[in-house]
Order: structure tokens, then C-alpha cells, then sequence
């Protein structure tokens, strides 16, 4: 005999958030220490080094692969922030959609920094 | 009795003023976590985009890039992003380890907390002490 399926019930982004917000943190805990790692060791930074770190392929794409999830991170956190705090549905919807516009600001200008140089 | 029904013996007092409430540590914590998140969303994002953008044109404009950095007040911003940023990785480190079921008592969720406040601190004087 099989259990009557409950009723669904909530907006149903609950778990998938919660979970990718712990992804994403994870993503950029990892390109964090690698990266500070890369700094420290090399005393500091100077404009070879710099340049030469960000002409490699494979850094500007492990780069966009934390912005991203960076920027995902943020959206789940500020919106879980304007949820508690923006109650007026018409002051939510407004701030999110800010929000949402400066996220795809960020995420083009990521683009620029990373393949648009000279 | 339905709770509802019950008479309440006297009104309770709602206090609600922010700057006489005394945080708990792991609330002081999660507030904190808060803050750093938006302020690294709003402030921390696009000045670490418009350093890179800079500083990666030329050997010039590596060197006016940098310039801000060297002055007392671009120090101070430095620093408190700094701070900001490795507060909010190790408060995001002890939610994982809440979420595994570790640490979540009361005795060590509280110095946890505590360990959390002073380890950002030191950790970001010792990583800015390496970079000036």
C-alpha cells in the first residue's frame, strides 16, 4: 500500500538554495586558498606576476567559474536578506529586480575584466 | 486550555531598542554574517572588479591602481573588506559544521562564536601584515 503523497505546499526553492549556497561557498573557499596561496608565495604581487597570472586560460575560466558562483551565492544571500527585511511586496519586487540588474552588471563586467583586455 | 485562551498575568514588554539589546555571541555572529555578505555584495564586488580591470592594463596603471592602497584610508577600506570577507568564509565554515550536527550545544556554539571573532581579526592582521 503506498502513503498518500502530501500536498504541495511552499515555493519549492528551499532545499536547492540552501544547497547551492553551500556549493558555491565551497567553489570559492577553494579558489580563495589556492589563490591566496599563489599571492603568498610569491611575496606579494607585481605587475609580471599579475599580468602572467591572468593571461593563462585556465585561470580566467577557474576565475569565471567562482564569479559565478560568487554571484549566485549573493543572489541567494541578499534575497533571503530582503525577504526578513522588505515586506511590502511592491519595496521586495523592486529591490530584487535592483538586485538582480547589478548581478548581471557584475557578471558582464566579470566578462570584460577576464577576455576584453587589450 | 488553548494558549490563546489563557489570560496573560501581565502585558509583555516589547524591546525592541537595538542599541540597549545584548547580542549573544552566536547571534552577534550571525548578524555579523549578514552585514559582511551585503557589504561585500555592494562595496566588496565592484572594487575588486574595477582593481583587476585597472590594475591589469599596464604596468602604469598597476602602479595608480595600487596608489590607494598605500594611503591610510585605502589601508583602512583594505583592511575592513579584508576583515569582512574572511569573517564571512569562517562564519560560513562553522554553518557547515552546524549542519553536520557539530558543535551545535549551547556551551560550544557560544565559543565557537567567540573563536570565530578572534581568529578573522588575527587572521586578517597576519595576511595584511604579508602583503604591506
Amino acid at each position: 500500500m503506498s502513503r498518500p503523497i502530501p500536498a504541495p505546499v511552499g515555493a519549492h526553492y528551499g532545499l536547492r538554495d540552501w544547497l547551492s549556497q553551500r556549493v558555491t561557498a565551497i567553489v570559492m573557499i577553494v579558489y580563495t586558498v589556492l589563490f591566496l596561496g599563489y599571492v603568498l608565495w610569491n611575496g606579494g604581487l607585481d605587475y609580471t606576476v599579475w599580468k602572467a597570472l591572468f593571461a593563462g586560460n585556465a585561470f580566467r575560466l577557474a576565475t569565471f567559474v567562482m564569479m559565478v558562483g560568487l554571484l549566485w551565492h549573493a543572489w541567494v544571500g541578499v534575497r533571503n536578506i530582503l525577504m526578513d527585511y522588505a515586506k511590502p511586496m511592491s519595496l521586495r519586487l523592486a529591490l530584487q529586480i535592483a538586485v538582480i540588474c547589478l548581478l548581471v552588471g557584475y557578471a558582464g563586467w566579470t566578462v570584460q575584466v577576464l577576455w576584453g583586455g587589450p | 486550555m488553548a494558549a490563546a485562551d489563557r489570560e496573560v498575568a501581565r502585558p509583555r514588554p516589547v524591546y525592541l531598542n537595538l542599541i540597549a539589546i545584548r547580542l549573544p555571541m552566536p547571534a552577534l555572529v550571525s548578524i555579523l554574517h549578514r552585514i559582511t555578505g551585503a557589504l561585500l555584495f555592494l562595496v566588496g564586488i565592484p572594487l575588486l572588479l574595477w582593481f583587476i580591470q585597472r590594475s591589469l592594463a599596464s604596468p602604469d596603471a598597476f602602479e595608480a591602481a595600487m596608489l590607494p592602497l598605500r594611503t591610510p584610508f585605502g589601508k583602512l577600506v583594505l583592511f575592513g573588506l579584508l576583515w569582512g570577507y574572511l569573517f564571512h568564509l569562517l562564519a560560513g565554515l562553522r554553518h557547515l559544521a552546524l549542519d553536520l550536527h557539530i558543535g551545535i550545544t549551547l556551551a560550544p556554539a557560544r565559543s565557537s562564536a567567540a573563536a570565530l571573532l578572534v581568529l578573522s581579526v588575527l587572521l586578517a592582521i597576519a595576511i595584511a601584515a604579508r602583503l604591506w
